[in-house]
């Protein structure tokens, strides 16, 4: 690894000067002449029918140059080609509170503001929907028509084995219920769009989006553009954290009322309309039931996830499968069956937040394991090491797992923690807890169908010696500008800071499928990794020619491209891109990545698999207070297997920055509605949305486990997600330790704590959670033999049982 | 973005001015200090004035001052963040200085003032939402509405008084300065308040909060501890502010006189004669705090229109209290 001169260094990030200075433009810094402002009247009930609405009052007001309804645009969209089900403003009916109806544009934002209260809108309210319980029992009024079935959106089951067998087999069989609430992903940047139509007829969108790529296509489609006139540039964004990866209803409006005015017009949604975008984590009520051997080896699991989706499908379906996919990479598994569904209630809609879709199920698990350790009386991370999914193996659903540093990862931080000395040995109100976890690299399969690479760069070499690189990856905080130029820096020998970075532009950079699924440094990175050593082979093969040394020995460092025989015999990398354009013309060079294949071909295989997993463990020390319930983490030890770090720092802040936020989960955060006036949501506001400050978050020790994964850029792996998910029960797990109470319902209040807490001193069952499970009504599961049963990742007819 | 609303924005030059502008122009007219309560309220309209009177920058609402008598007077104007760091206010007076240093967070506290918080709006998660979104509900009986979402049968609004200053100015027995085109006067900080929602404050809509009298520091004690959710930031959703004057005989001597205050329950904060009688006349001990602290937490009736479930916040009377009083012991 030493012989790096860019990769594993803690160098600053490249735009990280102009982001102290406060230079850079984020979408709502962005001022165009003429520019106008957009606001969009949204629904105030749940559910309901959308009869007239007029606009006509608000556009007599001076000042209010144009507006738009329903009708306006009436063609859908939607992330996912399988659920095209929302409306740039609603058409037919609303579906929750915050659901946009109409959009006015004005000459400043009041005047646009104090216009959409004269609208006059028509709507005919609808029962409403509010919880996982209600949305099966009520399959009338349907929120949607489409879907399972009544106000099921998703159904799945898969089985990978028998597992009544395996619990036949094991000597100890547990169920446990868990609850884990929805959250939002709370970005300091609220979104922000601004339009621009050109006079010969071209659409230009700034927005802050995760994936330009993804709202393009949108417009296209909404919009009935052709693509190739629509330019869409992503702004830098200000955390994103996966609530700005879906294409918005405002990207499209102001795109619409740009083409229709021929001015500049923007729009920044306010705080509370981004509680109203969400797509954040769904809530999830699970039942996990697993028979285990003696020594904890897992001889069956039946994991089941209800999940609450609120009002579109957005990600829905991805989640659904998740909720049920990546419980197989950590520990054994020998036979799995999973059974899920997605619900439409009367709220915003869930999508992908930080894990997407497995922080929930890994919580439930985990915590599950923790109870399977003590009923065994076994050690919780004993149990874990000694139960581990080999490196370089499939899993019983499939999934091809590559390096595997999670035993590292554990025996770190059981030896930083001290673990041995204080699990169960802390005085009471003190406790810990382990927990572990693993995540994508990215998605193996696009979300639309296509052969097509997922991510690409290109490479411009200028004669001065400068390097420019082209990519569609958007910067959201994590660093992802920065990698391209250290891994392009570290083939060509070049200072990255001296690399021009231009990203997440429709018009100028090839496609990258956007800044989700922990995707951007393994596959940008591995596409700019193509691209850089093409100019470099170019340039050997000049500088070589030049030198009379043989182009395999040429040698790139320090700005200098030299014979490896004799540094001293060579040129200036400017020199040698002269050289190179000389012989070859215009040095341009591109790079692409499409991840490898995955085992499984069933439906439903294509979520899950990823190029390399990422695996964390997380041991957590709190404080209980038993007297008022209050948990307050002392410290968290987390160990990361990283792969290989491009840039240690940039890790070490997402595995920081995941910790805090799965403390916030853990502990406070919860999207939470009044469903009793209306569904409301109860605190949309960053002062009552409570979240964590510097004061609550906690010392964080970090260990980064590297292993090199043939399929990342320079055996890199992703940490932008898998940190958050061990944090969550490890916490819980700490908290049992400490006062003794089982907390199965997320976020961990003080209130759930102390109840807990009395309960177990009047001698009553010490936990709080859930106590039942609304059976939906489930479909025949697919089954797949796992591939120790001779399965070939294909399902087969179920077998017929007798009787 | 959520932006202000237009309003016509006065700067009287004198204290004079300030009073007779919002004597002519009455309930069109609000003051602002450092505007951390008003103008969100106003972004969000549940406040809706036409005019703003700027009053922070006012003479007679500067400084911290000590009288001939002992006594000390604080001017209203000054920020939080001052109130928060004055030396001999955290010698004489640790427990306002404390309630001010726990007020929002650094910055708010450093426009934030005295004056500001002891008038504070009362809150209610019903009530401090954008007028979007308490139009979902039809509103509410402090603003628009003709509802208490908190208690439907409620013939009152029960919005909960969030102040941190105020427990510690009752408890302290603290004289609240006020100036109208009428004269000035003072009123004890007892009965400034009132419990009721919407007419939280008994003063005049007219009268300007110049600053506060405080008595001399001469051998009693107080103390002001704040539950919220985070260690910043939050409104509290308790308070509890005590202040004990013990006879001669050091640390062990009966308490001779106590004043509680339960802050952040109701809509005013309520000052406790049954948690002091159960200090007086005894030395303050683990058994008269626990007595106090069953007191408090019978008086107790928190409604839900704050952060965390109402049971948890009335079993939180108990431990608060003690923590309040233990801060005395010694």
């Amino acid at each position: 690894m030493s012989e790096y001169r860019v990769i594993g260094k803690p160098l600053r990030k490249v735009d990280a000067t102009d982001k102290v200075l406060g230079k850079t433009l984020f979408a709502d810094d962005l001022i165009k002449p003429r520019m106008l402002f957009c606001k969009l009247l949204r629904s105030h009930i749940p559910h309901g029918t959308v009869g007239k609405v007029d606009i006509g009052p608000a556009l007599a007001m001076p000042g209010v140059i144009a507006g738009l309804i329903g009708e306006d645009l009436p063609t859908t969209f939607g992330i996912l080609p399988i659920s095209q089900d929302e409306h740039a403003l609603a058409l037919d009916k609303v579906r929750f509170v915050g659901d946009p109806i109409a959009a006015i544009v004005a000459e400043d934002e009041e005047t646009a503001e104090a216009a959409i209260h004269l609208i006059q809108a028509e709507l005919e309210p609808l029962d409403s929907i509010s919880s996982i319980d209600q949305a099966i029992r009520t399959p009338e009024p349907r929120i949607h028509d489409y879907g399972a079935y009544g106000n099921i959106h998703k159904l799945v089951n898969l089985e990978f084995g028998d597992v009544e067998e395996g619990f036949a087999e094991a000597d100890h069989v547990r169920e446990d219920m868990v609850f884990f609430e929805g959250n939002t992903h709370l970005p300091i940047e609220q979104h922000a769009s601004l339009a621009d139509w050109s006079p010969d007829g071209k659409l230009t969108l700034w927005s802050s989006t995760q994936t330009p790529h993804y709202v393009h296509k949108a417009l296209a489609r909404v919009l009935g553009m052709p693509a190739a006139r629509i330019r869409v540039i992503a702004c830098p964004n200000g955390g994103g954290f996966g609530g700005k990866s879906d294409p918005f209803n405002h990207e499209i409006v102001v795109a619409e009322l740009a083409r229709r005015t021929g001015r500049p017009v923007k729009i920044t949604l306010t705080r509370e309309e981004v509680f109203y975008c969400h797509r954040g984590r769904h809530p999830i009520l699970m039942r996990v039931k697993s028979g285990v051997k003696k020594d904890g080896s897992i001889t069956g699991m039946h994991f089941q996830s209800l999940l609450d989706g609120g009002g579109y499908g957005s990600y829905g379906v991805a989640s659904t499968f998740y909720s049920g996919a990546l419980q197989t990479v950590t520990y054994n598994i020998k036979r799995y069956k999973f059974d899920g569904a997605r619900m439409f209630t009367n709220k915003p809609p869930c999508g992908p937040k930080r894990g997407h879709g497995t922080p929930q199920p890994r919580h439930a698990l985990e915590v599950h394991l923790d109870k399977i350790a003590e009923d065994l009386h076994l050690d919780p991370a004993e149990m874990r090491l000694n139960n581990l999914v080999p490196p370089d193996s499939v899993t019983a659903n499939y999934l091809k797992v590559g390096t595997m540093g999670l035993g590292k990862c554990i025996e770190k931080v059981i030896e930083g923690s001290g673990w041995k000395e204080k699990h169960r040995k802390m005085p009471h109100g003190r406790g810990i807890g382990i927990a572990c976890s693993s995540y994508l690299s990215g998605a193996g399969l696009p979300i639309y169908w296509n052969s097509m690479p997922h991510s690409g760069v290109m490479l411009k070499l200028d004669r001065g010696g400068g390097v420019a690189v082209f990519c569609g990856s958007i910067d959201i905080g994590q660093g992802s500008d920065s990698v391209l130029a250290y891994v392009v820096a570290e083939v060509l020998g070049i200072d990255p800071f001296d690399i021009r970075v231009v990203t997440a532009d429709t018009d100028l950079t090839p496609v990258d499928l956007g800044s989700y699924s922990s995707r951007v440094t393994l596959m940008s990175g591995n596409a700019a990794l193509q691209a850089a050593e093409k100019a470099r082979e170019l340039l050997a093969q000049a500088a070589a020619e030049k030198l009379e040394v043989p182009s395999g020995e040429i040698v790139f460092a320090d700005g200098r491209v030299f014979w490896a025989s004799d540094p001293e015999k060579g040129m200036s990398f400017a020199k040698a891109v002269v050289a190179a354009e000389s012989k070859f013309g215009t040095i341009g060079t591109v790079g692409s990545y499409t991840p490898p294949r995955s085992p499984g071909q069933y439906k439903g295989a294509g979520v899950g698999p990823s190029p390399a997993y990422s695996y964390s463990a997380a041991i957590a020390e709190v404080d209980v207070d038993p007297e008022t319930g209050i948990v307050s983490a002392r410290k968290i030890w987390i160990g990361h297997d990283i792969g290989q770090s491009i840039n240690p720092m940039l890790v070490i802040g997402q595995v920081e920055g995941g910790v805090y936020m799965g403390l916030g989960e853990a502990l406070m955060e919860e999207m939470a509605y009044r469903d009793r006036v209306n569904i409301v949501h109860k605190t949309p506001s960053m002062l009552d949305y409570k979240s964590p400050t510097t004061h609550e978050m906690c010392e964080v020790e970090t260990y980064l486990v590297e292993d090199p994964d043939p399929n990342g850029p320079f055996g890199a792996k992703e940490v932008g997600q898998g940190p958050l998910l061990p944090t969550i029960p490890a916490i819980a797990n700490a908290v049992y330790d400490a006062v003794g109470v089982r907390i199965d319902e997320v976020p961990i209040t003080p209130e759930k704590v102390l109840r807990a807490i009395r309960a177990k001193e009047k001698g009553k069952d010490p936990r709080i959670g859930p106590t039942k499970f609304p059976e939906p009504e489930w479909s025949e599961p697919l089954v797949v033999p796992p591939p120790w049963e001779g399965g070939d990742g294909k399902p087969v007819e179920k077998k017929e049982v007798a009787g | 973005m959520l932006r202000l609303p237009n309003f016509h924005y006065h700067v009287p030059e004198s204290l004079a001015e300030a009073v007779r502008i919002k004597k002519d122009l009455g309930p069109l007219a609000m003051f602002v200090a450092g505007g951390t309560d008003l103008y969100p309220k106003m972004k969000r309209r549940q406040q809706e004035p036409h005019h703003v009177v700027q009053i922070g920058h006012l003479e007679e609402l500067q400084g911290v001052r000590r009288l001939d008598d002992g006594s000390c007077r604080i001017g209203a104007g000054i920020t939080l963040t001052t109130l928060a760091g004055d030396t001999t206010l955290k010698r004489d007076y640790p427990a306002l200085a404390e309630a001010a240093h726990l007020v929002a967070s650094p910055q708010l506290r450093n426009v934030g003032t005295l004056g500001g918080n002891l008038c504070l709006d009362t809150r209610c998660n019903y009530y401090d939402q954008t007028y979007e979104w308490r139009k979902g509900i039809s509103f509410c009986l402090k603003k628009d509405g003709d509802t208490c979402w908190v208690a439907r049968s409620s013939p009152k609004c029960l919005a909960v008084t969030s102040t941190d200053t105020a427990p510690v100015a009752i408890a302290l027995a603290a004289e609240i300065e006020l100036v109208s085109t009428r004269g000035d006067r003072t009123v004890p900080a007892g009965d400034f308040y009132s419990n009721d929602g919407i007419r939280y404050l008994t003063k005049d809509p007219d009268e300007l909060v110049t600053g506060i009298r405080l008595p001399p520091p001469n051998g009693w004690r107080s103390s002001y501890v704040k539950l919220r959710r985070r260690g910043t930031f939050d409104f509290p959703v308790l308070g509890i502010a005590a202040w004990i004057r013990r006879g001669d005989g050091g640390t062990d001597a009966p308490v001779e006189e106590a004043r509680i205050v339960l802050g952040a329950v109701f809509s005013e904060p309520v000052l406790a004669p049954e948690a002091a009688d159960a200090l007086i006349g005894r030395p303050l001990s683990t058994e008269t705090i626990s007595d106090a602290a069953d007191a408090m937490y019978k008086l107790a009736k928190p409604m839900d229109n704050t952060d965390f479930l109402l049971s948890w916040r009335k079993e939180m009377v108990k431990p608060y209290t003690k923590k309040a009083l233990e801060k005395l012991i010694g």
